[in-house]
């Protein structure tokens, strides 16, 4: 199912429709309360970017000291040129260690790779601890957002997913409550658990350490008492300095929850005494996304999902309809890298407003990049045949003005014949299911110029700018 | 090729012209509101701001706000408690049963409340996450306004653990409703002394 046909299931609920895209504009407000309150808020965004500029035009330098860094502190590096790779390295591990149970902080990039299925097919427990993950790894779905992954879930339908799953009773909807249980379901995993896995937020190559940040303290529980943790990292997250993370760690909670930072912000350098700490660096695609000039500045995102929040076709289809990772507007620039037919309905799920450029944090032109994925997707013949078509004879009509007048005015006088139940059966044309045709106006403009050229027009006289004489 | 050359290969062929890093200017707010400052982001992220006053002792407090808790750790003096005791080798069945841990927070930022825990502070690694409640304590004379200023205060050469840590564990995952203690502690006190 492509976007625009999953878009359209979504929305056969309205009331649910509805809801989801107020839960999400909630979040966006509650960014604006947070970002406001710095004024140099504008100032951060910029200097982000281009430190994050900076970092992609010597990633190479960068992965390379923080390689050496982090040997130096005792952590062991692996690199994993794809998700295969990833996954056999972190199941190398587990089998080295004879571990059956490892608990998981969040982590797209596991995501990316399918981590979890690939390791319960290999016998191994995999319990997602971050609460919405839980909830979505019991539904057996994906997340439909990558800061909030059960965000398209009611508490009642987590009611119905905890009864059947942890025994809660049947109408228990509470938040407080159905949080309470799993803590004590996740406690007992955590003490249980072999291995820890967490995701990386950024990788500090001058001290070779990197951070996490969770709100729930869920990273840091399993990865403090667990002998092992592995953190995976896709190659982007570098930074260059410890002092970076001012700029990072002002920018990341405000943009993403509107918090003022995260509850948890945890610098990892050294495993604790005993501990085996492991990072694997994955390409996965980027290193070729870095080669595109037009979009290799979409690895400067930090994942924080305000693009999401703030984009109305997201907020009105759901992170489900993107059939990708990371969805919304930055997923929509990310995918066709990694493959450009699947995801082609992507850079068109979108208005082109640019709100998600003007919230980004990192200041990635993002709607921009939607845009000339789509002149890629046209030229490719990547777009469903009816639309290229469409363009194409649209192209021809926009080039020839005599037939554009003479098809305007046969058009007028169509609109103007054809009963509002043909002109606007969704059958015969889509376009205005959700949408009002307008009212054919009786001339067009070409015509009243032809019969009003050289008269003379009173047009009202606007009085003299005042000039300030200072 | 192994996969880290073919990588480092891959992004030498394909990264841009390089680009200049930029200087971090000197972001000062008004220094006398950071303790105001400090205190508002503390109870918005729904942490406890306890101030000491003259003759009363961090031990008072705990006693106080915690009469029934009976395993307390602390990595400070607190007089006439019985504290059990908490290091590297606790295993984590015992860390489970911790009621209340008494850490030091290094500094404090006043833009957003975190407070700097470093692993010498925290007894185990585990600790300040694992138990049920925390208590942190700082001095006032360490405040400082932004994360910026904050980052300039870690030592890089000692860094081996260390959080930031802004209030009590939370999660919003249900429908967006705020719950305090998700995994980590319930409830986070401040005492600034």
């Amino acid at each position: 199912m492509n976007h625009p046909q999953a878009a359209e299931q979504f929305n056969r609920d309205v009331d649910r429709t509805t809801w989801h895209d107020k839960a999400l504009w909630f979040v966006r407000q509650k960014r604006d309360r947070a970002v406001y309150q710095i004024p140099e808020w504008e100032q951060l965004r910029e200097l982000a970017s281009q430190i994050k500029n900076h970092t992609l035009s010597r990633l190479d330098d960068y992965l390379e000291e923080f390689e050496r860094n982090a040997q130096q502190n005792g952590i062991q590096v692996h690199w994993a040129a794809n998700a295969e790779e990833h996954n056999r390295i972190v199941l190398s591990i587990l089998q080295k260690h004879k571990a059956t149970r490892m608990v998981k902080s969040k982590s797209m990039l596991t995501e990316e790779c399918h981590l979890n299925p690939f390791l319960e097919k290999h016998g191994i427990e995999v319990v997602d601890t971050d609460l919405g993950e839980r909830i979505i790894q019991f539904n057996h779905e994906p997340p439909s957002h990558i800061v909030m992954p059960a965000i398209h879930l009611k508490k009642e339908d987590v009611g119905r997913i905890f009864h059947e799953h942890l025994g809660t009773p049947a109408d228990a909807s509470d938040p407080q409550f159905l949080a309470e249980t799993a803590r004590q379901h996740l406690r007992q995993k955590f003490v249980a658990a072999d291995i820890t896995l967490s995701g990386v937020n950024f990788a500090i190559a001058e001290t070779g350490g990197f951070v996490v940040c969770t709100n729930e303290g869920n990273a840091d529980l399993g990865v403090t008492l667990t002998p092992v943790h592995i953190a995976s990292m896709g190659i982007e997250k570098i930074i260059p300095k410890l002092e970076h993370l001012g700029i990072f760690t002002r920018l990341l909670a405000r943009s993403a929850t509107g918090q003022l930072v995260t509850t948890y912000t945890s610098h990892f350098h050294k495993p604790r005494p005993g501990q085996e700490l492991h990072i694997v660096i994955v390409d996965n695609g980027r290193t070729e996304q870095l080669g595109r000039p037009d979009f290799r500045n979409s690895l400067k995102c930090i994942r924080c999902g305000a693009c999401m929040n703030t984009c109305p076709v997201y907020r009105r289809s759901g992170g489900h309809s993107y059939d990708y990772t990371v969805p919304g507007p930055i997923g929509s620039i990310l995918s066709p890298n990694t493959d450009l037919k699947k995801h082609s309905t992507l850079p068109f799920a979108s208005t082109l407003c640019g709100s998600c450029s003007d919230v980004c944090p990192v200041k990635i032109d993002i709607h921009v990049q939607l845009y000339k994925w789509r002149q890629i997707i046209s030229k490719e013949k990547a777009m469903p045949a009816s639309k290229r078509l469409a363009m194409k004879a649209l192209a021809n009509v926009l080039a020839r003005p005599t037939l554009y007048a003479r098809l305007g005015r046969m058009a007028r006088k169509a609109l103007s014949l054809t009963p509002h139940a043909i002109s606007h059966a969704g059958a015969v044309n889509p376009w205005a299911i959700a949408r009002e045709l307008p009212e054919p106006p009786k001339q067009s403009f070409r015509d009243w110029y032809a019969q009003n050229a050289g008269k003379s027009v009173e047009t009202p006289v606007s009085p003299a700018p005042v000039v300030d004489p200072n | 090729m192994s996969s880290r050359d073919q990588i480092i290969a891959k992004v030498r062929a394909n990264k841009p012209q390089p680009l200049p890093l930029p200087e971090i200017p000197d972001f000062q707010p008004d220094p006398d509101q950071t303790f105001t400052r400090f205190a508002e982001a503390l109870a918005f992220v729904g942490g406890q701001l306890v101030e000491l006053h003259t003759g009363q002792a961090v031990a008072d407090v705990v006693r106080e706000r915690f009469p029934d808790a009976k395993r307390i750790a602390a990595s400070v003096p607190l007089e006439g408690i019985h504290l059990m005791p908490v290091s590297v080798n606790t295993v984590k069945e015992e860390l489970e049963q911790v009621d209340v841990a008494v850490l030091a927070g290094v500094f404090a930022v006043g833009e957003n409340a975190a407070i700097w825990v470093p692993e010498s502070n925290m007894l185990h690694r585990a600790l300040p996450f694992i138990t049920q409640h925390l208590v942190l304590v700082i001095d006032r004379n360490t405040l400082v306004a932004t994360m910026h200023e904050a980052y300039r205060q870690i030592e890089k050469k000692t860094l081996s653990y260390g959080v930031f840590i802004a209030g009590p564990s939370k999660t919003a995952d249900i429908e967006q409703s705020l719950v305090i203690g998700a995994h980590g502690a319930r409830s986070l006190t401040v005492i600034v002394r």
